[in-house]
């Protein structure tokens, strides 16, 4: 499965009009296959969480081209990509972004509200769904629990199994460790890994130089155009099963580097 | 989003901030109940009026004198006089009884006891079959005592009761103004008819009234003025008819035309077009306030679901990402706001019904709970719910998801 899920043609991004704009992106060209595991960096304000919200679909490019999983997705509105975001894309947010004073299991269902798709599944079906899901994330005995009574740890896997409830072809993860200590930070860490040995594709930004090592490949990111390209050469653990072949390597900016660590 | 799930989340919505939605409804509560107990209360009144006049037969024709406007030089005349009503009895078909009135107001004295300002009221055999009134005690004058003025006196039973307390007044004298008269019977409760007291008055023989209480240095001439004559027209006789007739007899018996007449001439069914259009624009206000009310109400609902939607922006931020089209949003603070609307129509439902049933126990008034008025008042709170709550609701809809959750 060498599938190509996301692949972008000179992205730009401008916020604000007239002097006063600014190009949070300058033309960003990146393919990400299904079943990758890939690390955003870079230095704060360099776009890396305007490009997040782009793959997400959460906003849309000023200019360029985004395919997603084979549809082109650049010129949609709100409602066609509100449906993208149901059946393509889970979100993991740094703030957890769980619905207060609601169970668990509730926001796990949450997207499932939303499925308008003919994968739309009964409400019985739903739950027993997100159950398997919340058993997963490590949460089974915390299925009823509200946010507020669980740690921030359980609360980042609560929103995981959230993201993975409607099948979605990549998770779509800002920061995820970046409100826990390295403890949870690990756990949480783990469980990505596990995921991905399963077969998910997930794209991170990240700020920890370890963090980012565990994943295969590492896009720096600096002043909105891609900066480096790192082929993080140590692959973790035994989940890390595809090989990333060099014809993934994205169509290269022409200031852009590349840099290969040494295996 | 199914609309069942949208009414789900509402209802949690609703539930997880019960007092502020409970102040919200308030208004639309309010509303619902104030129309559902006023328009009980005017029903009420309604029924009672046509109850109390259907109680006094339906058959009757009211003859009454009016003052003529009577050009420079002219003098006034007399209106209804005495002559009158057996004129009515011999000249005009399809006439049953005919009772003649004459009131006055006197000072009434019984041992100890004085009251002023009594009405006295002269009238003739047929008043108590008319006005549909019993002896409780005694007996009614006859014709005999009226020719001969005889001095005899019938008490209402509130005057038996202040002038005599338990004791039995049959045969006891009270004065009344100067004149010394004897009580020869006592009428049964009868209670307020449209304005009048039937219980707190005196009646006695017409002659006598005339006599000692409406002396006129007219009434040589032209007869004693009288307050009211009532016609009881005939079973099966056209009562227009039987107007029509005697109209052309106090016509021709007073000269005058039909533009200058002394007299008026209704019936029951007069008076109760009279009420009925009182009541229309006593209820053409009440709507007016129940809509104002309503409004107002609605405009508690937007105000709160504007500050609900500021509140929950990261709320609506999380289910845009999740997925939710800006219809879903939308259809999610609809619902909310027209649940806020029904519910507390509901309440206000109940509130009403029950506000009306106790007003009617505790007061004098008869309530009368109208179906018609649950309805409007029901259905008028779901449209404001919908009207008001769409202004929110696209606002809502049109938010940034980004900014949304981004939100703090
Ligand atoms: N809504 C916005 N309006 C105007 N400018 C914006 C907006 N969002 C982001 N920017 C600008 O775009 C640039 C990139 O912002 P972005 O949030 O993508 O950075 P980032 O790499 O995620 O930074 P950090 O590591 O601090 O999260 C910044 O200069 C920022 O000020
Ligand atoms: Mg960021």
């Amino acid at each position: 499965m060498s599938a190509t899920i996301i692949e972008t043609v000179d992205i730009t991004k401008v916020y604000g009009m007239g002097d006063i704009s600014v190009a949070a992106l300058n033309g960003i060209n990146m393919k990400i296959e299904a079943g990758e595991f890939v690390a955003i960096m870079g230095p704060s304000g360099s776009g890396k969480s305007t490009l997040m919200h782009i793959l997400g679909c959460l906003s849309q490019p000023t200019s360029g081209q985004y395919i997603l999983d084979g549809e082109d997705v650049s010129n949609l509105d709100k409602a066609q990509l509100a449906a993208v975001r149901n059946r393509k894309i889970g979100f993991i947010f740094q703030a957890y972004n769980l619905l207060a004073r609601t169970s668990a299991l509730r926001n796990v269902t949450l997207p499932l509200l939303y499925n308008h798709a003919d994968t739309k599944v009964s409400v019985e079906e739903g739950d027993k769904k997100a159950r398997a899901m919340l058993e997963l994330v490590g949460l089974g005995e915390r299925v009823n629990h509200q946010p507020h009574e669980l740690s921030g740890g359980q609360q980042q896997r609560v929103a995981i199994a959230r993201a993975l409830i409607n099948n979605p072809v990549m998770v779509i993860a800002d920061e995820p460790t970046g409100n826990l200590d390295s403890r949870s930070g690990e756990e949480i860490m783990n469980l990505l890994h596990k995921l991905h040995g399963q077969g998910t594709t997930i794209v991170m930004v990240t700020h920890d130089q370890k963090i980012a090592a565990h994943t295969q490949r590492t896009i720096v990111l600096k002043d909105g155009v891609i900066d480096i390209i790192n082929h993080n050469g140590n692959h973790v653990g035994q989940d890390d099963i595809l090989p990333v072949s060099e014809r993934n390597i994205i169509p290269l900016h022409n200031e852009q580097k590349v840099q290969h660590e040494a295996a | 989003m199914k609309p069942l799930e949208a009414i789900r989340i509402a209802w949690e919505a609703i539930l997880k901030n019960k007092v502020r939605s409970l102040l919200t409804m308030l208004g639309i509560i309010i509303g619902v109940a104030a129309v559902i107990i006023m328009v009980a209360i005017s029903a009420g009144t309604e029924a009672a009026i046509q109850d109390q006049i259907t109680s006094l037969g339906s058959n009757l024709v009211f003859v009454q004198g009016a003052m003529t406007r009577g050009g420079p030089g002219q003098a006034p005349t007399g209106g209804l006089v005495y002559d009158d009503a057996a004129a009515i009895q011999d000249g005009v078909s399809g006439v049953k009884a005919v009772v003649v009135e004459q009131n006055s107001s006197e000072t009434v004295k019984a041992g100890d006891v004085t009251l002023e300002d009594v009405e006295i009221l002269g009238t003739t055999t047929g008043f108590p079959s008319v006005r549909d009134m019993d002896i409780a005690e005694g007996r009614y004058f006859n014709e005999t005592e009226i020719e001969r003025k005889s001095k005899v006196v019938i008490l209402g039973y509130a005057m038996a009761q202040e002038l005599f307390g338990d004791s039995s007044p049959i045969g006891e004298y009270i004065k009344v103004g100067n004149t010394q008269l004897a009580v020869i019977g006592v009428f049964e409760e009868k209670g307020l008819v449209g304005n009048t007291d039937f219980d707190s008055r005196i009646y006695m023989p017409i002659s006598v009234v005339f006599q000692k209480f409406t002396p006129s240095m007219f009434a040589r001439f032209m007869g004693d003025s009288v307050r009211m004559i009532y016609v009881e027209v005939e079973d099966g006789v056209n009562q227009d008819t039987v107007i029509a007739g005697i109209e052309r007899l106090l016509i021709k018996r007073h000269d005058v035309t039909a533009d200058t007449e002394d007299f008026t001439i209704t019936t029951q069914q007069d008076i109760i077009s009279t009420r009925e259009s009182t009541t229309a624009a006593f209820r053409s206000l009440l709507a007016w306030v129940a809509g104002v009310s309503l409004i107002v109400g609605g405009i508690g609902i937007m105000n709160i679901m504007l500050v609900s939607v500021t509140e929950r922006t990261r709320e609506i931020g999380i289910r845009q990402a999740v997925g939710a089209t800006p219809a879903d949003i939308r259809l999610q603070f609809l619902t909310e706001a027209l649940m806020l609307s029904v519910v507390g129509g509901l309440i206000g439902t109940l509130v009403g019904i029950s506000g009306a049933y106790i007003f009617g126990a505790l007061s004098d008034m008869r309530t009368v709970i109208q179906a018609s008025s649950i309805l409007l008042a029901f259905g008028s709170a779901a449209a404001v719910g919908a009207f008001f709550g769409y202004y929110p609701a696209d606002q809502a809809a049109q938010l940034d998801p980004i900014e949304a959750l981004r939100y703090e």
